[in-house]
């Protein structure tokens, strides 16, 4: 008997039944097809703009850095400002999502693709950022490498305004909207951190030392 | 990892006269136990989480077959294989044929309660590989050659001396002389240093907090990222992880997960949790070429539909542990396995039988603190009375004191008897210990009486006190 039939004959002797008729399979295939929603924190809740300022608030105790910009275009700047103001080279890799911003012109070097070892920053677009705890949602993928959120000391994370949800749950019902999921689906919440060694909590353990989030503000006005 | 849990009172009494380990205790107690309920306290559903956290782990387990058969058919779907082990051996040559077909030589891993339960380092070794623990606290244990001490916290019975001296010890090459005395130095070290396994990798293992039926994910809770890099760099990523780690859905996945790093450390949430669906996909720049999962049963599905069933609703929060008395007081290796504290003694048993186990089940003053904070309101009491009357029914406790509870049972059944047995003792013993109201010793009872004297009973029983009371 190979181990998979014994493991699941073995489950079903425990259970003291068989293997399940057609109809109840059915009925689990509609749970999986429609999941449910059982219990949303209050503070995952209320207007947009309430969300969004709970996922600004919230990314800042969770000890990222944040800031805020009024359009697309500033992006690039931040970017070059917050390199300045760490002291870095003015030098990124990033994700092919971000080839058409306007990178000329910012002083930066920028380079597309997935990280290396020797890369010291990255700059990544998220799915979307989810107001409950402050994390951020990014997806693999040709458009966005896994390595570039974790390879750099510092990552920075760019995440619209509108993308901006309430609850876990809401972000999945982003990510099912895209269709099949990609490879990786990160949920980021701060910089890298351990606290093995006699319980004393320090940042940047394998991960990124640092977390940059740059919240691009594309409501609408009056929204 | 083999098992040493009929050591325990052994070990326990070495525990109890080491300085740093009672120092690493007491900080454990003053920081997890605070931690997590500031931050149950944050959380106003938190108790109506536990509600729904319980209610999606017992519908799974009761229809754990089919979700299995889903998850599996969904993983390979996605690109992914799956394996299914009932065994730790089973599990073992699994993965080292996964690693030789791969023709892997350097493996990391992420942190795995399941390779530790399954003893993968020690035969991926005898196999000629290499694999490299890239969790700071099991890299430390690694180096120390010993097992975890807790579940979440592996090298928590080490302080910062010991740290320094295994790097010391195993870093050979960077000056002798470097200053290693605070954490952060040692922390910068072991970064450099596993950056260069996990570029140079094969293989990455990692365990897998949830399996998810809907889409065929595994997905892992980490702080470090080393998870991350692990499962990202090298050309193949392993997942091992328990039968019963599946769950219906992502949205089931999240209710969890509020669940977990609030009770394990009392963070919000992790800093990392990541979800994985087969390998990279054809376009992807980075990611592993294949994705496998290693299902392993290991006594989970004997568990199932009976007394010990709830306890494979364990997410491995450790709350349980963090707040236990034993736990505090002796820490994680006196248990001699994998797994230590109240969920510790109630998995042993079933993992490694109950004649290796039996004393940890005796290991609880059964004062039901791990049951409350449990948040998959796991009845932990409940489950160690169990082991012990299966321990009482097979003989597996000593003669004297299996005869002595036949003896108690045997008058408990007999008022009358019980009640002149004890009038007789309560008599007897306030004669014994006249002038002293104690008794320093008494044959029979000599483990009790070794480190505290016995109080004198009052010299009536309380059942004659009460009659006394309602004739006035
Ligand atoms: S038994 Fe409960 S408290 Fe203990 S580790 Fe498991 S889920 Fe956490």
């Amino acid at each position: 008997m190979s181990p998979r039939t014994a493991i699941l004959d073995g489950i079903r002797r425990s259970l003291k039944r068989g293997a399940l008729p057609p109809c109840e399979y059915d009925r689990l295939n509609r749970r999986l097809a429609a999941p449910d929603t059982a219990v949303v924190p209050v503070r995952s809740g209320g207007t947009h703009a309430e969300k969004v300022e709970r996922f600004a608030a919230m990314v800042v105790e969770m000890q990222a850095s944040l800031d805020r910009v009024a359009s697309a275009p500033a992006v690039i700047s931040a970017v070059a400002a917050i390199l300045a103001a760490f002291g870095l080279p003015p030098s990124v890799v990033a994700a092919p999502a971000l080839e058409d911003a306007p990178w000329a012109g910012s002083g930066l070097t920028v380079r597309f693709g997935a990280a290396t070892a020797a890369d010291p920053v990255s700059v990544t677009p998220a799915l979307c950022g989810v107001a409950e705890t402050g994390t951020l949602v990014l997806l693999s993928g040709p458009e966005s490498p896994t390595t570039l959120n974790f390879l750099p000391d510092l990552h920075i994370a760019v995440v619209a305004a509108s993308a901006i949800v309430g609850s876990y749950e809401e972000a999945w019902a982003r990510v099912r909207a895209r269709g099949a999921l990609s490879r990786t689906v990160n949920w980021i919440t701060g910089p890298s951190r351990t606290a093995d060694i006699e319980q004393t909590l320090l940042l940047g353990a394998h991960g990124p030392r640092r977390l940059h989030v740059i919240l691009v503000d594309d409501r609408q006005p009056g929204a | 990892m083999h098992p040493r849990s009929r050591a325990f009172r052994a070990n326990a009494a070495k525990a109890l006269v080491d300085p740093g380990l009672q120092a690493a205790l007491g900080k454990l107690k003053a920081g997890f136990r605070i931690k997590r309920a500031a931050a149950v306290a944050r959380l106003p559903e938190f108790e109506a989480l536990r509600d729904a956290g319980k209610a999606i782990k017992d519908h799974t387990l009761a229809h754990l077959d089919a979700y299995l058969e889903t998850f599996e058919t969904r993983a390979i779907a996605a690109g992914g294989q799956v394996h299914w082990a009932r065994d730790a051996t089973e599990a073992r040559a699994a993965v080292l044929a996964i690693c030789r077909a791969a023709g892997a030589r350097t493996v990391t891993k992420g942190k795995s309660m399941v390779a530790e339960e399954i003893g993968l380092n020690e035969h991926l070794e005898a196999n000629g590989l290499t694999p490299v623990e890239t969790d700071l606290g099991e890299y430390i244990i690694q180096l120390r050659h010993e097992g975890p001490s807790h579940i979440v916290v592996p090298a928590i019975h080490l302080d910062r001396h010991a740290v320094a001296d295994a790097f010391r010890a195993a870093h050979r090459e960077r000056a002798p002389e470097r200053d290693l005395s605070e954490p952060r130095a040692m922390l910068d070290e072991a970064r450099e240093e596993l950056r260069r396994h996990f570029l140079a990798a094969d293989v990455g293992i990692t365990g897998a907090n949830f399996l998810i039926a809907e889409t065929g994910s595994t997905a892992i809770v980490t702080n470090e990222g080393n998870g991350d890099l692990t499962q990202t760099l090298p050309r193949v990523h392993i997942v091992v992880a328990g039968i019963e780690k599946v769950v219906p859905t992502l949205n089931d996945a999240a209710v969890l997960i509020r669940l977990l790093a609030r009770s394990a450390t009392g963070q919000e949430v992790s800093v990392y949790t990541t979800f994985s669906t087969g390998p990279r996909r054809r376009e992807d720049l980075d990611g592993p070429e294949e994705f496998h999962v290693v299902l392993l049963d290991n006594g989970r599905s004997a568990m199932l539909g009976g007394p010990f069933q709830d306890m494979l609703r364990c997410i491995r929060c450790a709350a349980c542990i963090n707040h236990c008395p034993v736990y505090g007081t002796v820490g994680g290796h006196a248990y001699g396995w994998v797994y230590p504290g109240p969920m510790g003694a109630v998995l042993t048993p079933a993992q490694v039988g109950l004649a290796e186990g039996r004393e940890l089940v005796e290991a609880s003053t059964l004062c039901g603190r791990c049951e409350q904070v449990c948040p998959m309101r796991i009845p932990l009491p409940a489950m160690l009375r169990h082991w012990r009357e299966r321990a009482f029914e097979r003989h597996l406790v000593p003669t004297r004191q299996h005869w002595g509870l036949m003896v108690w049972g045997f008058a408990a059944r007999r008022p009358w008897l019980y009640h002149t047995a004890m009038r007789t003792a309560a008599w007897g013993l306030a004669w014994l210990a006249r002038g002293s109201g104690g008794l320093r010793t008494l044959p029979g009872i000599g483990g009790w009486t070794a480190s505290r004297d016995l109080p004198a009973p009052a010299g009536r029983t309380f059942r004659d006190q009460w009659t006394q009371r309602l004739r006035r």
